[in-house]
């Protein structure tokens, strides 16, 4: 079962901070982050990628984006 | 925002709407222009007396940036006088009057509206001879492009709201923020250049943009050479980018050029909206060393040469 990041409706830094705190405290390797901006999908991909995550998967939705962002190895 | 809206011509307006400038200003006699400017918004920074010396030093900006000396100013207050303590609103104003006092200038004013968010500012008059006026209209093909404060202050920013920012970076760009741009606007005028602007809310690269178009001539930046807080790269690669910054960029991207060897955070860095930021100033070249020299003697220290003025493309840049 993926850790779900339900940062809709927020603006930055929070969808940074949520993804972060995940990050940090998950037990899984794969966390499933929802955002609805432009801004927030490229600040959550870096902030992953800056933690040494790996961005899985980006899937556009009718109101904003799923991100899959996976612990590498 | 203003598009439709007409009003008979005046020939005593120097600089007015049409034009996409730092103030207005408007001639009186054949010696003297008024500069008229005002701004104001929410807390960037914890401290309600920082947050005043912040919001002061940004709206006194445009009046250096045209040339000019700021001379009174008054209070824009909206506070929500029934929730917050009324100490907090003092704090704000004291921390405007200093800098207001460090301006030379006087507070003769003011106007206040309960709001359930905090928003401070001024309105600033200031005056500047009618023919020494400078606007962002004035560059000159060959003109050096000078900047004088580091930029970083919106990303920055960002990370302090995230609670990520340590002490002294939040001391760093506080000093940085609430530092006045006289002693830039003081050395300008002293050595005599082209045409200036300040950099705010569009970024370097939009503010550098207006100059470009309003001045009819093609810049070519630096990328390397632009002065940059060290930290701002850090939070920027962490994804503390401000909205601000990728809508500027995607606004601005077809009147850009950016080389292959660019990287793409100095582009974010370069399009970060800056809270009251440093001075861009086009200097004739053979000028343009006096003009260093007389900045790091008033400890303009971070003021670099970041590019240069062409003729073609004219409304365009080049960051390579």
């Amino acid at each position: 079962m993926n850790k779900i990041v339900d940062a809709r409706g927020l603006s930055c830094p929070q969808p940074v901070i949520m993804t972060l705190d995940e990050i940090k405290t998950t037990q899984e390797d794969k966390i499933l982050i929802m955002v609805d901006t432009d801004t927030a999908k490229e600040n959550v991909c870096r902030a992953a990628t800056a933690q040494g995550w790996a961005v899985a998967e980006i899937q556009p939705e009718d109101d904003g984006y799923r991100i899959t962002i996976r612990k590498e190895d | 925002m203003l598009q439709g809206l007409t009003q008979e011509r005046d020939p005593n307006v120097l600089v007015g709407l049409d034009r996409s400038d730092d103030a207005g200003v408007y001639r009186l006699t054949g010696e003297i222009a008024l500069i008229q400017t005002l701004d104001f918004f929410t807390p960037i920074v914890d401290s309600p007396y920082d947050f005043g010396r912040i919001a002061a030093a940004n709206s006194l900006s445009d009046v250096y940036a045209m040339g000019g000396r700021p001379l009174t100013a008054m209070n824009i207050v909206c506070f929500p006088i029934k929730e917050l303590d009324s100490a907090i609103l003092h704090l704000i104003l004291q921390g405007g009057l200093e800098i207001i006092g460090q301006a030379g200038a006087v507070l003769i004013g003011g106007h206040s509206v309960e709001d359930p968010e905090i928003k401070y500012g001024l309105s600033v008059t200031g005056t500047v001879h009618p023919k020494q006026c400078l606007t962002n209209a004035g560059a000159r093909p060959g003109d050096l492009l000078v900047l004088t404060k580091p930029l970083g202050t919106g990303i920055l920013a960002t990370a302090l709201k995230a609670g990520l920012l340590d002490q002294s970076t939040t001391a760093q760009i506080t000093g940085l923020m609430a530092a006045l741009n006289k002693d830039a606007a003081e050395a300008m005028v002293e050595i005599g250049v082209n045409a200036c602007t300040d950099i705010t809310g569009f970024g370097l690269l939009g503010h550098a943009l207006e100059m470009a178009a309003a001045s009819n001539v093609g810049l070519r930046l630096y990328p390397k050479k632009v002065p940059v807080i060290p930290e701002a790269k850090t939070y920027a690669a962490m994804g503390l980018v401000p909205a601000g910054s990728y809508t500027n960029q995607k606004f601005w991207t077809k009147d850009l050029q950016i080389g292959p060897g660019v990287e793409p955070i100095l582009v974010d860095i370069m399009c970060d909206p800056q809270t009251s930021g440093g001075l861009l100033i086009a200097v004739p070249e053979e000028k343009a060393p006096s003009l260093i020299k007389k900045l790091v003697a008033k400890k303009v220290a971070a003021a670099s040469i970041i590019g240069d003025v062409v003729a073609e493309p004219p409304g365009k840049i080049e960051c390579r």
